[in-house]
């Protein structure tokens, strides 16, 4: 049968290119103003996904909580070989944070069901806090392996990871279920087939007012997949009150623009004297120690 | 992160703007496809976006995947070691890659398992990746295999082999090349004999084959005992087994990443493909004239890299106070090389627009007998117009590849000499477009007699009565005035009746020829943008007294050299 696999993934802006408006007054990052990407550790996480399924068989369901135009991360998934996507949009999760995200996504991926491995970006280049994926794990009561650089062994009920810690690294392993966090080190994300581009380029999505229904999902033949599974907090059961803005506890309590400019330029003497005096000047101004 | 596609804007603007509504309506046979297939295109606006998707993808894993290895895959080369060939990891990589991204049956049909993409996109596709890497073309245009495999394969071999090369499982090579039988295929005598239960077996040495360790090989061999000529000739299909040995690996100047092997066949078990006797006079030809449009293509994206390093380097070199482009040495060279390009461009996917109808009407005709009274004048054209267009191409863009090499070396001055720039590496690649599926003068022995025959004027005429020249009238005046010269010229050869004579000033009629077309290609091009009407006439203005010059000395008549050479070279 193979292992279930959900994998989360997010769009972002792309934070490469920053420009002038990329924030708005409020503190909120501004996306129309900065191209949409797929939020790159996300694409590993993808990765990851399909290399156990190519090895030792599964499904690989992508998740996106996001705007409409979120369904083009998930085309994505697609194009690179996700079994099932499923879009979990509505009004209400607006101005979510972290707490409010992992809440939709966890309620989401209970919907699913089922599975054996969560996959996730270690973090999103937009908010960069690397929360959501362990927040899922706690609301979902499993195990989580965050920062993982490498899936070491894997077999039908257990996962063995090297973890990136602080220094060096670790190998640990876990029984399923299991959420993984994976970084941009773990692999180089494939390029999409070119057939499934051409079959997938004009899928849409589709609102699911009613609960998960498995009799659709066929992931033998990548015909039956015609449509992007839309799904709201009714469809999710998800408690409005958790989600979006007033699910939210962080709020933006002020932003400052910081530019990096070239400031004087001093020369240290190729002495011990020199290279003492700046090290003491470092300590003293709490850049070092 | 960059895309050799969408950083291109003139293979960009050719797609957008060539005609293809023949080629696609012939490919997708009307679109036979489009309820069995979920990624078959549905019309031609689907198509033509299909494609476009289709070279994002290439352009996507060029940019960012082979490019950044190439280098490494210079250095360390193809190897060989106990007995067997090992790819540099780099080209692994990028053939694992290409694979997963289902690009491995590039033309094939769906029901094979390819992409079924016209020859006009691959050759688009080749570019962009020998941009990147031309060592790597050298596999993956190997796709032509597959695609003989199929025009003249059994119902039996088509099922038993495509799919395996459409999923990237296998990787072919063409084993036609022996020590003594290079240019001159017909001297082949690689043995193939049938044993006691008809089982064809092989014996003999090939020599200089690409990819020869690849999984399954078309080989050339003599089936006809005693026979001398090319009608004793058959071509196998044969799959590794150990009575085949690789001896060695040619040890090379360029194109490292491609292992070029010596194969060994002893008693080497092989199944005949197509009809006995037809391998070099119908099955060979046709495979070679594939491959040499993808050499073509080959050699257009390794000029386009070389433009690209000397671009660069001349925008950032200081000399004198100012920027070296500034200076009109340097941008009267990359101005030549940027124009050669784009002419030789238009000229590319012209010649593949022409294959790609010829072969076209070949498959409706076969899957659709009836229309055969009406599309047998249209074969016939469009095969004369392939039978002069590909060989025209293959030299013109592999000598522009050289010419483009040498003189963005040049811009580099004195490091580029040094392997820390590319250029180096691409002068290397470029030396062998010209040399290899034909030399340039074996190029110009198969286009000579097209152009003798007129078919030069023939296309001509069609460019003139399908464009309205008028608001180009200055630029098609001088495409005009090649073309009457060429004539003049044409008519001048032919009167002579003499053999020597025509062979004598062959490259330089073809070579005026193809100047000539490339010129009317341009002033097309011309009729839609601003910017190519200056390509057109910075092609035209010196088109014009290069030719001139080539004519007037075959108009001169001399023929010195042809008389007494063996005083000078004794």
């Amino acid at each position: 049968m193979g292992l279930k696999m959900v994998v989360t993934v997010k769009q972002v802006p792309d934070t490469h290119n920053l420009s002038g408006d990329a924030m708005k007054p409020d503190g909120t990052v501004n996306r129309n103003a900065l191209p949409a990407i797929f939020n790159p550790e996300d694409l590993n996480a993808l990765e990851e996904a399909l290399k156990i399924k190519e090895t030792i068989g599964g499904t690989v369901t992508a998740i996106s909580m996001g705007p409409p135009k979120a369904k083009d991360v998930l085309k994505e998934c697609l194009y690179r070989g996700a079994d099932e996507v499923i879009l979990v949009s509505d009004k209400l999760f607006a101005g979510a944070d972290t707490l409010a995200t992992s809440y939709a996504l966890k309620c989401a991926i209970e919907k699913v069901g089922g599975f054996d491995l969560i996959l996730c970006g270690r973090q999103a280049i937009d908010g960069d806090t690397a929360q959501v994926g362990p927040q899922i794990a706690e609301k979902l009561k499993i195990n989580q392996l965050t920062c993982v650089s490498e899936i070491v062994e894997i077999d039908e009920r257990s996962v063995c990871v090297k973890r990136s810690v602080e220094n060096g690294y670790e190998i640990v392993r876990s029984r399923f279920p299991v959420l993984l966090t994976i970084t941009a080190g773990a692999n180089e994300p494939r390029s999409p087939s070119a057939k499934r581009v051409m079959a997938y380029k004009n899928v849409d999505s589709v609102v699911c007012e009613t609960a998960y229904d498995e009799t659709w999902f066929n992931p033998q033949s990548c015909n039956n997949v015609s449509r992007i599974r839309e799904w709201n907090t009714q469809t999710i059961d998800a408690d409005p009150a958790l989600c979006g803005l007033s699910g939210s506890p962080t709020k933006v309590k002020k932003i400052e623009n910081v530019v990096l400019t070239a400031g004087e330029v001093k020369q240290i003497p190729n002495t011990d004297a020199g290279i003492a005096g700046l090290i003491h000047e470092l300590i003293e101004e709490h850049i070092l120690g | 992160m960059s895309n050799f596609y969408r950083d291109n804007p003139d293979i960009l603007f050719h797609l957008n703007n060539m005609d293809l509504s023949r080629v696609v309506a012939l490919k997708e046979d009307d679109f036979a496809d489009k309820d069995e297939f979920p990624y078959a295109s549905q019309d031609l606006a689907d198509a033509l976006d299909n494609y476009h998707r289709v070279l994002e993808i290439i352009g996507e894993i060029a940019g960012d995947f082979i490019f950044p290895r190439a280098a490494e895959v210079d250095i360390t080369g193809a190897t060989f070691e106990n007995g067997e060939v090992v790819y540099a990891k780099g080209t692994r990589e990028a053939l694992d890659r290409l694979k997963k991204a289902e690009l491995m049956g590039f033309t094939l049909p769906r029901k094979y398992g390819g992409i079924n993409m016209p020859k006009t996109l691959y050759s688009m596709a080749i570019e962009i990746i020998s941009r990147a890497d031309a060592s790597l073309m050298n596999i993956f245009g190997l796709q032509e295999i597959a695609d003989t495999i199929y025009h003249f394969g059994s119902q039996d071999q088509k099922d038993r082999f495509l799919p395996r090369f459409t999923s990237g499982e296998v990787m072919g090579s063409m084993a036609l090349t022996e020590p003594d039988a290079g240019s001159d295929l017909q001297s082949v005598v690689l043995k193939a004999k049938q044993d006691e239960n008809g089982q064809w077996r092989l014996n003999g040495v090939k020599r200089f084959i690409t990819n020869g360790c690849a999984e399954i090989s078309l080989v050339m061999a003599r089936s006809e005992e005693g026979s001398t000529g090319g009608r004793g000739i058959s071509l196998f299909i044969y799959e590794r087994e150990p009575n085949m040995r690789i001896r060695r690996i040619e040890h090379k100047l360029g194109i490292h990443g491609s292992p070029t092997c010596e194969m060994q066949f002893n008693d080497a078990p092989a199944e005949l493909m197509g009809q006995r006797k037809m391998g070099l006079v119908k099955y060979t030809m046709s495979l070679m004239n594939g491959a040499r449009l993808g050499v073509a293509a080959q050699a257009v994206g390794i000029a386009e890299a070389a433009y690209r390093e000397a671009m660069a380097y001349a925008s950032s070199r200081v000399q004198f106070k100012k920027s070296i482009r500034e200076y009109a040495a340097v941008y009267e060279m990359l101005t030549d090389m940027k124009v050669h390009i784009e002419g030789t461009r238009s000229l590319l996917y012209e010649t593949s627009k022409i294959v790609d109808i010829k072969e076209g009407l070949e498959q409706r005709m076969l899957l659709h007998p009836e229309t055969q009274n009406d599309l047998n004048g249209d074969l016939k054209r469009y095969g004369k117009y392939a039978a002069l267009f590909t060989p025209m191409i293959k030299a013109y863009a592999s000598e522009m590849a050289n010419r483009c090499c040498y003189d963005a070396l040049q811009v580099h001055g004195g490091v580029g000499y040094t392997c820390e720039f590319d250029i180096e590496r691409l002068y290397r690649d470029a030396r062998i477009t010209n040399i290899y599926e034909g030399t340039t003068q074996l190029q110009v022995v198969a286009a000579i007699g097209g152009v003798i025959a007129g078919v030069v004027s023939e296309r001509l005429n069609e460019y003139e009565s399908e464009n309205d020249f008028s608001t180009v009238s200055d630029l098609i005046e001088t495409a005009r005035e090649l073309r009457t010269r060429l004539e003049s010229a044409v008519s001048h050869v032919k009167e002579k009746k003499d053999a020597a004579f025509q062979e004598y000033h062959a490259r330089r009629l073809v070579e005026a020829a193809t100047d000539t077309i490339t010129g009317y290609l341009l002033c097309r091009d011309a009729l839609i943008s601003d910017r190519k009407k200056k390509v057109a006439m910075a092609f035209l203005s010196k088109a014009k007294h290069r030719v001139s010059a080539k004519l007037n000395y075959v108009l001169s008549d001399d023929c010195g050299i042809m008389e007494f050479h063996g005083n000078i070279i004794n």
